[in-house]
């Protein structure tokens, strides 16, 4: 079933307007969406990251669900500990992980992949803004090739840590990518992990104005172009089965990447470089959907 | 008095694990170290075997181990867990996390060494580390004392005026592998003793729509530490009080925050905790038999710190000897340092002396008790207590070192 | 209250509108809906990071004033341009 926007307006949602996010944040943006589809039986845990100060501070929250703070490297655990205590009283509840690309990428992966491994039923979903942007935008293992950030003052000079497709190897029975650029796609994903028993891994491109120094009425769009140019692309993988769930509208990397400042000294030809990367990725995913299995 | 147990002849692990099961907590993670092992082996196979109704998350690391157990806990379940040394060094974050968090998790804790170099054996760094985590640590010298421990703290830890996870802290191999009889309660008296852990302090609960542990400027955080250093003072009075709920209906006492032997009317005290009090207590009979007259208090319960009672016990004593098996490098041993808080601003306090000793494992003896307590005597009768602290049964190269550091002074 | 009511502080938040003040004051410009554009797609409502767009009583999307951050995404987003982003004066 595909969700409308009109159904969509009807879900009640778990963000209350008035928050600590910035103007144009992609990664509330990405939480009003998620939360709506995911519904009022759903508990948050959120380990250090944007969002642990989007809430704002005690006693009032910008969060109308429940929603646990937990330390930076512990997210995917804790979250295992409050499943396995509904199972044990018979409580069925979407527990959801919401975390930073740091948090998930980085000094979570290693509690992230013990979870996966043993197939906890759980909804983990990064929301990537593609560096540590609470602690005032360092790089982190999702940082893209040749991004500024005030760790990476030259570029960065690596190639980000393809997580999706890690957690795909774990083969665990749902894992999507999505962009606040294209809604529908992300909230359909949402729909679709709420009704898979086992781990759903969902990672979700979230456009930072600050962090990527772009105008700030341009979250959508970037997220958009990210994936219209191939940089980004959508898809899914279903009990191993890949699919690619947005067809890119061909646009050239350069309308992406010059709408951005954290690329600012990036010459055009190592933009050409970059596209050349990009397009063999989306190029490996074609050739991945005609298989029977990824992994 | 209720039914009679069963009596079998286990390990202190083994202890652990059935303590756990009585408990019937509900969510078991666990990772494995030596020589905790056993303990998560027993409960597994418990949990396999339909003997135990909880779930058991096989985590991939102790930080894990221990965020499982705070996600369990706050979605309202009674909560296992057990670690060592490096394990429950690697905790640490989380340990604070929890305490903070006010959930009153179980935890055996088999004490044992910390490295570099590698050491499976007993002492107290690891546990001693992390005594400012908001921990309950009470610290036990057999193997029913293990049992008996655990399900007392569910209960303490569990009190409305508490809501403190606790460790219950065995020494390595001398418990955790060494066979002993334990009397073993029926689950219905059990049952009685400990009923279902039910929060209402606050739960992770899907129609409760709370946000727990955002973020509190300088204007709140003080009050809410300040409200977790009340409960553990509080926690003092509450261990008496289930101590003595406990011996009415299983018959046993073990001492509630301090076990006191032989102490009254001696002119000088032993103070120590784990099996080193096992030890002291052989050493305090041959003592007196020698006319030396000596006491031994134990210290269980190291946190809360129990001070009134020891400056109420100690203040009449010529002396108090404290053996600790773990070092504060510079500063001397962590009880050694607690008791002289305690005694401090009392008019006419004893002298203490303290030792360290029995680090990585070094067997220590009544005989190594009765060394220590002789020459601390000599040196409060002859006024020669020169330092805060001393280190006891290094070989001998290095014990001349330390007795030259001692001339310079 | 007892003395006891207070012994007991846990960091459990409420949520509230506003958990961060009126960020309405941030804004330095604030859309304007121009009812005669709209066609009610409600783009502006789905791509608002901060939930301030809400269906009004005459049915035409209507800001939320109090909170809205001004980041102009709505204009952005819109088909028709049928919101304004107009400069906020003191």
């Amino acid at each position: 079933m595909t969700i409308t926007i009109h159904d969509l307006r009807k879900l009640p949602g778990s963000y209350m307007p008035g928050s600590a996010a910035c103007p144009g944040c992609g990664a509330t943006l990405a939480f009003r969406l998620v939360s709506r589809a995911l519904g009022p039986n759903t508990v948050y845990i959120v380990p250090a990251c944007c969002f642990s100060v989007i809430q704002a501070p005690y006693p009032k929250s910008a969060i109308s669900a429940p929603l646990y703070n937990i330390a930076f490297a512990a997210a995917a655990a804790t979250a295992s500990g409050v499943h396995r205590a509904y199972k044990a009283v018979n409580k069925d509840v979407n527990v959801v992980v919401w975390a930073g690309d740091g948090g998930t990428v980085d000094i979570g992966i290693q509690a992230l992949s013990g979870a996966a491994e043993r197939k906890e039923d759980l909804i983990y979903v990064c929301y990537d803004n593609e560096a540590y942007m609470n602690t005032g935008i360092q790089r982190s293992g999702a940082t893209p090739l040749k991004a500024w950030t005030k760790t990476t003052p030259t570029g960065k000079r690596e190639m980000p840590k393809d997580m999706p497709m890690i957690l795909a190897a774990h083969r665990v029975p749902y894992v999507a990518t999505a962009s606040v650029g294209y809604p529908f796609d992300l909230v359909n994903k949402f729909e679709k992990a709420k009704n898979i028993r086992g781990f759903k891994y969902i990672h979700i491109l979230s456009p930072c104005p600050p962090g990527w120094d772009f105008p700030v009425e341009k979250t959508a769009e970037v997220g958009k172009l990210a994936v219209d140019t191939y940089f980004w692309p959508l898809y899914e993988i279903e009990g191993g089965k890949l699919k690619i769930t947005v067809k890119p509208r061909k646009r050239p990397l350069k309308e992406f990447i010059r709408l951005q400042g954290r690329f600012r000294t990036i010459t055009d030809e190592e933009i050409d470089e970059l596209e050349k990367i990009v397009m063999e990725k989306w190029q490996f995913l074609e050739h991945l959907e005609k298989s029977e299995r990824v992994f | 008095m209720g039914k009679e147990g069963k009596w079998e002849i286990i390990t202190g692990n083994h202890a652990a694990a059935i303590a756990a099961k009585l408990s019937r907590v509900k969510v078991v993670p666990a990772y494995p170290i030596t020589p905790q092992t056993t303990i998560v082996e027993y409960i597994a196979s418990f949990i396999d075997s339909g003997q135990m109704d909880a779930e058991y998350i096989r985590v991939e690391s102790e930080h894990s181990a221990m965020a499982a157990a705070i996600g369990a806990s706050a979605a309202g379940v009674r909560t296992f867990t057990a670690t060592a040394s490096q394990g429950l060094l690697l905790m640490s974050e989380v340990l604070h996390w929890a305490a903070g968090s006010r959930l009153p998790i179980g935890m055996a804790v088999v004490n044992r060494a910390v490295g570099p170099p590698w050491n499976i054996h007993v002492d107290h760094q690891d546990t001693m580390s992390q005594r400012d985590t908001g921990w309950i640590q009470i610290y036990v010298s057999s193997n029913q004392e293990v049992l008996d421990t655990i399900l007392m703290m569910y209960k303490v830890a569990e009190n409305p005026d508490v809501l403190l996870p606790f460790m219950v802290c065995l020494d390595g191999f001398v418990l955790s592998h060494t066979y002993m009889p334990v009397n073993i309660p029926p689950q219905e008296e059990v049952d009685v003793f400990l009923p279902p852990y039910n929060p209402t302090h606050w739960k992770l609960d899907p129609t409760s729509p709370i946000t727990f542990g955002n973020l509190a400027l300088p204007d709140e955080y003080q009050e809410m530490r300040w409200s977790m250093d009340l409960a553990m003072r509080r926690a003092l009075d509450i261990i008496e009080d289930v101590t003595e709920e406990f011996f009415e209906r299983f018959g046993r006492y073990h001492g509630g925050a301090v076990w006191k032997y032989k102490l009254q009317e001696s002119d000088y005290a032993v103070v120590t905790m784990g099996t080193m009090a096992s030890e002291a207590e052989v050493a305090v009979d041959e003592l007196r038999e020698e006319g030396i007259d000596v006491g031994l208090l134990k210290i269980r319960s190291f946190r809360p710190f129990p001070h009134r009672d020891i400056s109420e016990t100690l203040i009449d004593k010529r002396g108090v000897i404290v053996i600790d098996r773990s070092i504060a490098f510079s500063s001397g041993g962590p009880i050694g340092t607690e008791i002289r808080s305690s005694l401090y601003n009392l008019a006419d306090r004893p002298p203490v002396v303290n030792y360290v000793t029995g680090l990585g494992g070094r067997d220590i003896t009544h005989q190594d008790i009765i060394a220590m307590v002789k020459d601390a005597i000599g040196r409060i009768t002859s006024r020669r207590i020169r330092r805060p602290y001393y280190w006891f049964k290094l070989k001998p190269e290095f014990e001349r070192i330390e007795i030259s550091e001692e001339v310079r002074l | 209250m007892g003395l006891d009511d207070h012994a007991i502080i846990i960091p459990v938040s409420k949520p509230s509108k506003g958990s961060a003040g009126r960020t309405g004051l941030w804004r330095v410009e604030r859309p304007v809906i121009l009812e005669d554009r709209c066609i009610k797609c409600w783009l502006c409502w789905l791509y608002c990071p901060e939930d301030v767009i809400t269906e009004g009583a005459n049915g035409f999307p209507e800001v939320d004033y109090t909170f809205c951050k001004g980041c102009g995404v709505c204009a952005d987003v819109c088909p028709k341009d049928a919101i304004e982003m107009v400069e906020e004066k003191l």
